[in-house]
């Protein structure tokens, strides 16, 4: 018999686990474009939305662009009427993914080569406004539901396992099932990524492009074939994350805004580092549910998940300027 | 033709380190100023004062604030709306707490104490670089906002939660509140924005501007000839946070009358700025300008046509405006990362030679 209040700590703990990983999901599409290609991605969080909102629209058949085109015309179209399954639907917003992934650097970044790292920062943050509006105009702005068939609600079988830890007062851990779908897909994402770049030819070109541009160069490695590639990976993750995050909170402008949540993520793993990522990840997905469970909620009025990550991301960074993980920054002159 | 130094001959030392070595350059300062002053608060409407004007000067004061930070200092900061809020708090609780002190001070002090706060998130800026500090910084937007949200005392226990600016004149005429006359509102902005001018263009080309330019070049190289980074990264993050202050403080308590702070002071603003100075142009105050009248003036116009012209409805408008912004932000970044600024000194140097090609 544990005390009860020991019991909700844990269950706290795993619940911010499971949010971490999500955290570290977009980290992750952060960490892979800027190895590649020194670009830091704003635009992260709203290539989530827009593949979560081209997913939606896909596999309910809506028209693109159906409020531009019933204004210009005086038209009434918006569904074709037909469902696309889930898999087909997936495998075409991959297929858009790429598209945007080659138009990103066939149109914006080709010509920004060589420019300073905050023009780079300043073009994606152009890309993410881009991007919104482009895909709110598509498929519309109302909120969405995303159901591609994820097991939702607590896991009963979680809960009857472990009601026996606590007292008459505990009745198990409530975990969400889609929480535990979406740490698995993770995993089995950042397996996938790491035998991608360990094992095929594209992934040792990517890590030779992420080591040094000029060498990779010389050995006849393409870099916009490789930062296509990037910008495609980095879009893939997007959407499983875009997934995840749809199917647990709905389609909404609001997703876009894990990107700001996968910042002190980044800050605390190192932009530089895909396993400070998860690390930084699950660490601000605990650290900031403890801090709202113990600290937050009891003394500083809640809603404190908005701001502590940063200050903990802000505090470490003094101690350890490259974070966790990051390669050590030496600065010659 | 007019436009050059030739025949301008400076006889004192005064006149040799003026602001505007062309006689050109220097008498459209003050037909600028003239025309600022004497001509348009006598014109001035409502529509024109409120969705152009007003906020045109007032974010022309944060971006030159900002543009001293990022600029020409090098720090790259996110949390100019956070900052902002600190300046439009501090005036509040000025304001409600001094009622019989007049606002230009309470409006200098938010700047000060605006300062204290931007300076005191600077002090990590000594060990993190780079985007590491950028994101730092958001550290600063995202607390200020929750403080102001959470802490009852910032918004003197007001049942909404909200801020409102009282009633308050300067020499005679109302300022803030629901009844002021455009002119006036148009009026304190103007002169807070040619202070900031001033003062910004004048401490950037003295020997504190130069430390930061060094500092901003390479700060480990600026070390070694003799410039404390200490000093010159900390009185950037002062200067700046005190004009960025005054901004918030006016955007409060002159423009809006009434904030909720996460809607007028959350991470969009911060955005807003830093596109204003970047499409401006880093590092040039009259880029502070030129960006914040872009920026100003470009959803007004997009709005103009796409609603007013075409008759679209202003949900469609919206998505539109959002498309066309980012585009443009590309296009300008891909055509001339430098800025406005930096096509004002092509013109320039062109005009300097012009009609000989030589």
């Amino acid at each position: 018999m544990l005390p009860d209040q020991f019991l909700f700590g844990v269950e706290v703990m795993l619940n911010g686990l499971m949010a971490g990983v999500l955290y570290a999901l977009v980290a992750l599409g952060f960490v892979l474009i800027f190895k590649a290609s020194g670009i830091f991605n704003y635009a992260q969080g709203v290539m989530a939305l827009f593949g979560a909102l081209t997913l939606v629209g896909i596999m309910d058949g809506q028209v693109p662009f159906a409020h531009l085109i019933n204004s210009i015309f005086g038209t009434d179209v918006h569904h074709f009427g037909w469902h696309v399954p889930a898999f087909l639907s997936i495998l075409l917003v991959m297929v858009v993914m790429v598209g945007l992934a080659w138009c990103v650097q066939h149109f914006i970044f080709r010509h920004l080569v060589g420019q300073e790292p905050i023009i780079l920062f300043m073009a994606t943050i152009g890309l993410a406004y881009f991007m919104e509006g482009f895909g709110d105009l598509m498929w519309n702005s109302e909120i969405k539901k995303l159901d591609i068939g994820i097991p939702q609600g607590g896991s009963m079988w979680i809960e009857e396992a472990t009601s026996f830890l606590g007292g008459t007062n505990f009745y198990g851990f409530f975990i969400d099932k889609l929480e535990i779908v979406a740490s698995l897909v993770a995993v089995v994402l950042v397996i996938v990524l790491v035998a991608f770049a360990q094992y095929t030819k594209e992934g040792r070109a990517m890590r030779a492009v992420a080591d040094d541009h000029q060498a990779a160069l010389s050995v006849g490695i393409s870099l916009s074939f490789i930062w296509v590639l990037v910008w495609s990976l980095a879009g893939f993750v997007a959407l499983v994350a875009g997934i995840m995050w749809g199917a647990k909170s709905g389609v909404q402008f609001s997703l876009s805004l894990i990107a700001l949540k996968a910042l002190p993520v980044l800050m605390l793993g190192g932009f530089t580092s895909i396993p400070g990522a998860i690390v930084g990840g699950l660490i601000v997905g605990v650290g900031e549910k403890i801090f709202e469970f113990l600290i937050g909620a009891p003394f500083l009025g809640g809603a404190t998940e908005n701001w502590f990550a940063y200050m903990l991301a802000l505090v470490f960074l003094v101690f350890r300027p490259q974070g966790l993980f990051g390669e050590k920054i030496i600065e010659r002159v | 033709m007019f436009y050059r130094e030739s025949g301008d001959f400076s006889e004192t030392y005064p006149a040799d380190s003026q602001t505007f070595p062309i006689k050109f350059d220097r008498y459209r300062y003050y037909a600028v100023l003239v025309v600022a002053f004497l001509i348009i608060p006598f014109i001035v409407n409502d529509y024109w004062a409120n969705a152009i004007l007003v906020p045109f000067l007032i974010y022309a004061i944060a971006a030159i604030g900002l543009n001293i930070l990022v600029g020409y200092c090098g720090q790259v900061s996110l949390g100019t709306g956070g900052f902002m809020a600190v300046g439009a708090y501090a005036c509040y609780k000025l304001m409600t707490a001094f009622p019989d002190v007049s606002i230009m001070f309470h409006i200098f002090i938010s700047g000060g104490i605006t300062a204290a706060v931007v300076t005191l998130f600077g002090l990590p800026s000594l060990r993190i670089k780079g985007f590491y500090l950028a994101v730092a910084t958001l550290a600063a937007q995202f607390f200020l906002v929750w403080l102001f949200n959470r802490v009852a005392w910032f918004y003197n226990y007001s049942a909404s939660g909200q801020i409102n600016a009282p009633d308050r004149a300067v020499f005679g005429h109302l300022v803030t509140g629901p009844n002021t006359d455009a002119w006036a509102k148009y009026m304190i902005c103007l002169v807070f924005l040619t202070f900031a001018g001033i003062v910004a263009r004048n401490l950037t080309r003295g020997s504190l501007g130069r430390k930061w330019s060094a500092i901003r070049d390479m700060d480990i190289a600026a070390e070694i000839i003799g410039v404390n980074p200490l000093s010159a990264k900390l009185s950037a993050f002062a200067i700046s946070g005190f004009f960025i202050g005054i901004s918030g403080a006016l955007f409060f308590s002159v423009y809006l009358g009434a904030v909720e702070v996460g809607e007028a002071f959350g991470i969009q603003k911060s955005f807003l700025v830093l596109f204003m100075i970047i499409i401006g142009g880093l590092g040039s105050v009259f880029g502070s300008f030129a960006g914040a009248a872009f920026m100003v003036l470009l959803p007004v116009l997009l709005k103009n046509v796409l609603v007013g012209g075409l008759g679209w409805d202003t949900a469609l408008a919206a998505h539109l405006e959002f498309i066309i912004v980012g585009a443009l932000i590309i296009v300008f970044l891909i055509a001339e990362p430098h800025g406005l600024a930096q096509l004002w000194r092509v013109a320039k140097e062109k005009l300097r030679l012009w009609p000989f090609p030589h």
